[in-house]
């Protein structure tokens, strides 16, 4: 096996389109877990930790630029209030010490579905900046997953970094694992609220062979918002909307039965938590609607 | 005030500071806290090889061939063997029935067992020559369960049994099988008003102990073997290892290193033999370590059981009869299984008064991996059942669960199903009381000012709920468990105890062959020297093969077993150190020759206090060494078609209540107390105890919400040897563990003490599962529950 180790982007680059088989590492999560364990001989493998660009993150107008190797407890800790959610499923990625090395280009560079980042990409709304000596490319995330630990980069691009759109609403993730800590997902759930756009967004985790968006359960949700204007008079959702918005959420799954949990189990739980992500960001939206009228 | 510095009385016979009761500190803590520990997976010897083992990718199979000439070819490789290439004609091994293969021989019974072994200059020149060996497999039907094993036409896993059990077990796939009937279990069931029947499932555990399996084989000038080990029992190991090898026992010096956690793991062999065989082969140091994935192939689990019961009771809420049917998976190999068998047998009642039972306990051979010994030791499934059992018949009779379980307490003079008279203390009720007692954990303690604290309900980090849909249930359970070996075995340890003075000190060396898997033995074993002899300066040499048997640290034994050859021989030394001192002194006081004499703080007093000299003066130059052997009561076999006899040595309780809070919708559960009472008989070292409960507490909450090793039941392949899947319980899945220590003296053991380890391992999964029930409602009759057993969605 040779190692590359690249000192600037443009090495990193080089090298990558010398050799379209060598393998990134960055924080080594998946990597080392899957040469470890002899899944996965790579011929070459990259060391991307000379690039410091790559753990630096810049909060722009819109959204933030989150440098491929920044670690989860970096944006746990100071991108709270603009990414809050991938901040919390931040916060349940493995344990402090794996938080302090992984980062979110290597949940995309591996793109298995039970990435913890990717439900909050996709509610979120994000780009994947990726780069090859050819030139750079952003790529839509909702495009981005192409089939079970398969993504959408060419052969010679790397991941430099993410654009994920600055919260302008409540957030939520949520996630399932036999255990109350340190735990891989037997499924997981994003929901992000755009008040600005009034869209509703999703993301699911572990219950379909790629991450996914619910779309039509975001479609019909955006539509009994919109025409009981809701984003306006800031009513409770009708229980009946918040169950049918739960139910094409199960129903947008199409999990597998494995030894961390059954394909029902997967449909029953997605639904139980798409239920309630939206009841809390929208008692948070409420609430925020309300501070913002008192105060004015 | 104190005032530092300032005089002390002068030390005239007052106790030896350090002994018995108190909580010293274990001299491996800090180290293993801090990472400076050597354990075995660190040992280094000057031009080792590393080997590696082969094993297979199916369960059950016959094997072809094997062609080990690419392996052989690769650079860096000393030698690849495989059963052609073993030494003698002993080429099987095994606890008590020596039907393992060393390598596999023609055929594998189970998926992971070794079919041959490599040594490299480089552990990864040793993975990649073994990944080079091709082996053809040809397929071969499987037997995994009871209906595949004893089918008219089932394939044997092992033909031609001449163990001492297969005369009497109905199939040969059977490895032993204990009936034990008392009383009249038809008669007493007319008796009953209620009856109520129950089929359980206990899942497949591991002892997932830090330390994965390794070792360091040095071979010696003499044509020896030195090899460096980490293991529950230095001497069975041996005997184990050198007929294979060829070599008379002396010639395999065995010293024990350093051991990170075995629970039963480590009862049998693992990488013993392979690294002894390629050491001697290549004439060059060789080492074996684990990884995390072969050790979940390395070693034997805990067996999965399915149990079924049947209790009956009057309306007052008396037990009339059992019966019970326990079929316990043994896998491939017999390891631990018979004694298992026994156990689960004899304690399937629980600690219950019942007069008339019928009960029968067997362990199947399968192509399942292969189990065997684990903490509770077939005990542990017995209770998970019998527990759910008691609750069932105490609903059922409208009866509190709590108060049904007191009205059938055993207590002592209760006779045992196999006859045998509990004759110490046995303070059941008195344990459930204690636990009840124990104030309730307040509500809803995941509420804060500033909102739902996830870190208090279930789901935890992940963020699942803030409340919704979490209910609390509280469980109670007691579990019964034997102390020791059983069965009429010979259960003894040695223990050589030296005292001498040294720069003017007395100084004691106590050399025990006992294996320090974390449990803290040589802790007490030196709180024992400091007592019996009175110095302060106690050294507990390394464990090796210098010295006797000190038998397993398994059992809950070695405090008793070990703790109590350490005592006797301290006795024997002392006797001598006084007879020295009544013949240089005994002219300059008359109490030399008519008081009791004491040793304490390193001086000869008589039990009114008076010194009569220091212990230095009395040895001068003169080195008191004993060995002797030790032995607990003999226990007797139990009769095979009756299961009578008193084929218990002690018998230890304890008794949980279990709080937990579950999320009803997503079926996570956050246990938020378990509560433990137990009698100790007498807390040598009070820390110590209360660790063990700790974590034996925290072990059968792990087999109750998520420790499982799962078998594809069509391949019987391992579908989870990781920590990414095998789930143990991290800190925030761990309760508050109030224990409530009992102290009730056994007058037959050392000082009174009852074995402490493995009693807490028992009844706390029932608890757990008691709770969940009442917060769920649902009937549960499997562990562990797991999210979708709680959903509906399994």
């Amino acid at each position: 096996m040779d190692f590359l180790r690249p000192a600037s982007w443009e090495e990193a680059l080089a090298a990558k389109a010398e050799h379209p088989t060598a393998v990134p590492i960055a924080g080594g999560t998946d990597v080392m877990v899957e040469i470890n364990f002899d899944h996965r001989r790579p011929d070459v493998l990259m060391d991307l930790g000379r690039i410091g660009d790559l753990t630096e993150w810049e909060v722009g107008e819109d959204s933030v630029r989150l440098g491929a190797s920044v670690p989860y407890t970096r944006i746990m800790e100071n991108l709270r209030t603009e990414l809050p959610g991938l901040a919390l499923a931040s916060h349940t990625v493995a344990s402090p010490q794996i938080r302090n090395r992984g980062g979110v280009g290597g949940n995309l560079g591996t793109a298995s579905p039970a990435g913890d980042a990717h439900p909050a990409l996709l509610a979120a709304g994000a780009e994947v900046e990726a780069e090859s000596v050819r030139g750079t490319r952003r790529i839509p995330i909702d495009a981005f997953y192409t089939g079970v630990k398969r993504n959408s980069l060419e052969p010679d691009e790397l991941i430099r970094a993410v654009h994920i759109r600055k919260a302008e609403g409540p957030q939520q993730f949520s996630k399932v694992g036999t255990r109350n800590a340190m735990v891989i997902a037997v499924c997981a759930f994003g929901l992000a609220l755009h008040p600005g756009s009034r869209t509703v967004r999703t993301g699911i985790g572990s219950a379909a062979p790629t991450p996914i968006r619910a779309t039509a359960a975001e479609e019909f949700l955006n539509a009994a918002l919109e025409d009981g204007g809701f984003w306006e008079n800031g009513k409770i959702v009708t229980p009946s909307a918040v169950k049918r918005f739960a139910d094409l959420c199960s129903a947008a799954c199409n999990p597998i039965d494995d030894v961390r949990g059954t394909a029902d189990y997967r449909r029953h739980a997605v639904g139980v938590m798409a239920r309630r992500t939206l009841t809390w960001t929208w008692e948070s939206y409420r609430g925020a609607r309300r501070t913002t009228e008192g105060a004015a | 005030m104190t005032a530092i510095g300032a005089p002390t009385g002068l030390t005239q016979g007052s106790r030896t500071k350090g002994g018995i009761g108190e909580s010293t500190l274990r001299p491996d803590g800090v180290l293993k806290v801090t990472g400076e520990f050597a354990y075995a997976s660190d040992m280094w010897h000057e031009d080792m090889l590393w080997g590696q083992i082969l094993r297979s990718t199916v369960a059950h199979a016959e094997i072809v061939s094997i062609d080990t000439g690419e392996a052989l070819a690769t650079p860096g490789v000393y030698a690849v063997m495989t059963y052609d290439d073993l030494p003698t004609d002993v080429r099987h091994y095994g606890l008590e029935i020596r039907d393992t293969p060393v390598l596999a021989h023609g055929r594998v019974r189970h998926h992971g067992e070794p079919v041959a072994i490599v040594a490299a200059d480089h552990p990864e020149t040793a993975r990649r020559a073994a990944a080079r060996i091709k082996v053809e497999y040809r397929e071969l039907p499987l037997v995994t369960d009871e209906a595949t094993a004893t089918a008219p036409d089932a394939v044997l896993v092992h033909e031609n049994r001449s163990d001492h059990h297969s005369g009497h077990v109905p199939h040969p796939n059977i490895v032993h099988r204990q009936p034990i009937v008392r009383g009249d279990a038809d008669a007493a069931a007319g008796r009953a008003d209620v009856i109520v029947e129950g089929d359980y499932y206990f899942g497949m555990q591991d002892q997932a102990f830090l330390g994965p399996e390794s070792g360091l084989a040095v071979p010696g000038e003499d044509g020896g073997v030195d090899l460096y080990i980490a293991t529950q029992w230095l001497h069975s190991d041996l005997r184990q290892i050198a007929p294979v090898l060829g070599l008379p026992e002396d010639k395999v010096r065995m010293t024990l290193s350093g051991v990170g956690g075995a629970f039963g793991g480590r009862e049998d062999l693992s990488m013993q033999i392979h690294a002894c065989l390629l050491a001697l082969r290549t004439g060059k140091p060789v080492k074996i370590v684990y990884n995390r994935f072969e050790s979940f192939f390395g070693h034997v689990h805990r067996h999965p059981a399915r149990l079924h019961y049947e209790h009956g009771a009057t309306r007052d809420g008396r037990l009339t009869h059992v019966r019970c049917r326990i079929v316990l998976d043994g896998g491939a190999y017999a390891s631990a299984s018979p004694a298992v068998v026994g156990n689960a047998a004899s304690l399937s009642v629980g600690p219950y008064v019942c007069e008339d039972v019928d009960i029968e306990a067997l362990a199947l051979y399968s192509n399942n991996p292969p189990c065997g010994a684990m903490r509770g030791f077939g005990a542990v499934q017995a209770c998970f059942a019998y527990e759910a059992q008691m609750d069932k018949v105490a609903a059922e009779l409208g009866l509190d669960p709590v108060e049904f379980r007191r009205i059938n307490a055993m207590e002592q003079g209760t006779l045992m199903p196999t006859g045998q008279p509990v004759d110490s203390p046995a303070p059941v009720a008195e344990l459930l009381r204690r636990v009840k007692a124990m104030p309730m954990p307040p509500e809803r303690q995941w509420e804060s000012s500033e909102g739902a604290d996830v870190r208090q309900l279930p789901g935890g980090l992940s963020n699942t709920t803030h409340g919704e849909g979490v209910v609390r249930g509280v469980g109670y359970a007691v579990g019964i468990k034997n102390v020791g070996f059983s069965e009429g075995f010979d259960d003894y340890s040695t223990a050589r105890v030296r005292l001498e003075a040294v720069g003017g000190r007395p100084v004691v060396t106590v050399h025990t062959a006992m294996a320090e898997v974390g449990q803290g033995g040589v802790t007490v074993h030196a709180q024992i020297a400091r007592t019996e002899l009175g110095v302060a300066e106690v050294t507990i040499r390394p464990a090796d093969t210098r010295v006797g048997s000190a038998g397993s640290t398994s059992a809950s034994r070695q405090t008793y077993v070990t703790g109590g050859a350490i005592k006797n021989a301290c006795e024997l030394v002392r006797e001598r150190v006084l007879e020295t001192g009544r013949r240089k002194l005994g002219s300059h006081h008359p109490a030399w020759a008519t008081a009791e004499l004491l040793l304490e703080g390193g001086k000869v007093v008589t039990d009114g206090g008076e010194v009569l000299a220091d212990l230095v003066d009395v040895l001068e130059d003169e080195v008191v060494e004993v060995e002797e052997e030790w032995r607990h009561r003999p226990t007797e076999p139990f009769d095979p078609r009756t299961g009578q006899g008193d084929g218990h040595v002690q018998y230890s309780f304890a008794a949980h209540r279990a709080v937990v809070e579950v999320d009803t919708e997503l079926g996570l559960v956050k246990v938020i107390e378990l509560a433990c009472a137990q009698d100790v008989g007498k807390a040598l070292n009070p820390l110590s105890v209360i660790g063990q409960i700790q974590g034996g507490t925290v072990q059968g909450l792990g087999i109750a919400v998520m420790e499982e090793i799962v078998v594809d039941p069509v391949t019987a392949k391992v579908r989870n040897p990781s920590f990414t899947d095998y789930l143990l319980p991290t800190i925030l899945d761990t309760p508050a563990l109030p224990v409530d220590v009992l102290e009730l003296a056994d007058d037959h053991a050392p000082y009174g003490l009852r074995g402490v380890g493995e009693a807490p391992t028992l009844s706390s999964t029932p608890a757990v599962l008691a709770a969940i029930r009442d917060a769920t409602g649902l009937a549960l009759d499997r562990t562990p529950v797991r999210p979708e057993h709680l959903t509906g969605t399994a």
